[in-house]
C-alpha cells in the first residue's frame, strides 16, 4: 500500500514538474503583463501591394520596428540583426514576420520602403501611410519620432529604437530595445512559437 | 577588572566587524528579488494636468547584474503613461531584464531631456568591490527609508 502512495506522490511531483516547464519561457525582451491587443493601423504596403495590417499576420510572430530608410546606423543594425535572427531559424522563419513602418513619410515612399527592405531581407514588408495616421500609430505604442536639422542641409529622424514582439494570438507581449544580437531575437521568436 | 571587561568589549566589537566585513565582502549577491521597481501612482496625470511637476524615473537609473538587474515599471493611474521605453496601460506592468553591462539609452518624452539612461554596472566582485557595493546598497536603503 506504501508502494503505491509512494508512487502517485511521484507521479504527482512529476506531473507539477511537468507543469512548471510548459510555463513560458522568461524572454530576454521586456515582457508586458497583462499583454493587450497590438493596436491595429493600415498603411500602404510597400512589398506586396495593398493594405499592410497586423491582422494579415495573424498565426506568425511579428516583430514590428518603427524606423526610416535614411537612417545612418540603429535601422540598418536592426534590420540586418532580424535578418540573421530569420536564418538562424531555419524553417521555423516561415513563422515569423518583419514588418516595418517608416516614421519619415515623407522621403519613405513605398518604391524607397520595397527595394530598402529587400535588400536586408526579401520576407520583410513595410508601409507608409499619411503624416496623421503614421502619428496615431506611433502614439498608441508610444514610439517617438522628431525631425532633427542636419549642419549639412537636410533633416534625420530621432525615433525610438526598439522592436515590438507580437505573438500569434495578436497580442502585444514584449518590446525588445535596441543592441540585442540575433541570438537573443532567437530565443524569443523561438519562445513565442512554443506557446500553443 | 572594569578594564578586563572593556577590553573584552572591545575585542567582541571587532571580531564582530571583522566577520561582517567579511561575509559583505565574500559572501554572493542574493538578492530576494532582483526588481528595480518604479510606480505610476494613480492619480499622476491629474496632478499632471493640473500643473505638478511629477518625476517618477530619474533621468539616470543605476543597476548592478546579480542584484538589481530587472527594470520593473508599473502604472497604477488610469490613463496610459508612456513610461521610459514605453507606453504602458493603466494597471499594467513592464518588466525588463538586462544582461549585460553597459550604458542603455532610450528615448523618453517623460523626461524634459527627451531621453533616459540606464547604466548597467556588472557583479561586484568578490572582495572590496563587493564591500564597497554593500555599503553603498545599505546607504541607499537607508536614504529611501527617511524620504
Amino acid at each position: 500500500m506504501k508502494i503505491v502512495q509512494r508512487l502517485l506522490v511521484l507521479f504527482a511531483s512529476l506531473l507539477l514538474a511537468a507543469s512548471a516547464t510548459a510555463k513560458p519561457a522568461a524572454l530576454k525582451a521586456g515582457v508586458f503583463d497583462p499583454p493587450r491587443a497590438a493596436p491595429e493601423f493600415i498603411a500602404v504596403s510597400a512589398s506586396k501591394g495593398g493594405e499592410l495590417k497586423l491582422a494579415n499576420y495573424r498565426g506568425k510572430v511579428v516583430l514590428l520596428v518603427f524606423g526610416f530608410t535614411q537612417c545612418p546606423e540603429v535601422c540598418p543594425t536592426t534590420l540586418a540583426t532580424l535578418a540573421q535572427a530569420r536564418k538562424q531559424m531555419g524553417a521555423q522563419a516561415d513563422a515569423v514576420q518583419v514588418v516595418y513602418v517608416t516614421v519619415d513619410p515623407e522621403r519613405d515612399d513605398i518604391e524607397r520602403i520595397r527595394q530598402y527592405l529587400a535588400a536586408f531581407d526579401p520576407s520583410f514588408v513595410g508601409g507608409t501611410a499619411r503624416p496623421p495616421a503614421l502619428e496615431a500609430v506611433r502614439k498608441n505604442y508610444g514610439v517617438s519620432a522628431a525631425k532633427v536639422p542636419l549642419s549639412s542641409g537636410g533633416y534625420a529622424m530621432n525615433h525610438s529604437t526598439s522592436i515590438y514582439l507580437i505573438d500569434r494570438a495578436g497580442l502585444l507581449r514584449a518590446l525588445m530595445p535596441y543592441g540585442h544580437g540575433a541570438a537573443d531575437f532567437v530565443h524569443d521568436l523561438q519562445a513565442l512559437l512554443a506557446e500553443k | 577588572m572594569r578594564r578586563r571587561i572593556a577590553l573584552a568589549a572591545l575585542t567582541l566589537v571587532a571580531v564582530a566587524l571583522v566577520v561582517s566585513a567579511s561575509w559583505a565582502a565574500l559572501a554572493p549577491l542574493a538578492p530576494a528579488s532582483r526588481d528595480e521597481l518604479f510606480e505610476i501612482p494613480r492619480g499622476t496625470y491629474e496632478r499632471r494636468m493640473a500643473g505638478d511637476k511629477v518625476g517618477i524615473l530619474p533621468d539616470t537609473i543605476h543597476l548592478t547584474l546579480g542584484a538589481n538587474d530587472v527594470l520593473l515599471l508599473r502604472n497604477l493611474d488610469d490613463v496610459p503613461q508612456v513610461f521610459g521605453p514605453t507606453l504602458i496601460m493603466p494597471g499594467q506592468s513592464f518588466r525588463l531584464p538586462f544582461e549585460v553591462a553597459s550604458t542603455y539609452s532610450f528615448a523618453c518624452t517623460a523626461h524634459a531631456s527627451g531621453q533616459m539612461n540606464i547604466i548597467v554596472a556588472p557583479t561586484p566582485a568578490r572582495g572590496w568591490a563587493r564591500l564597497e557595493w554593500r555599503i553603498k546598497n545599505f546607504n541607499k536603503k537607508i536614504m529611501k527609508r527617511d524620504t
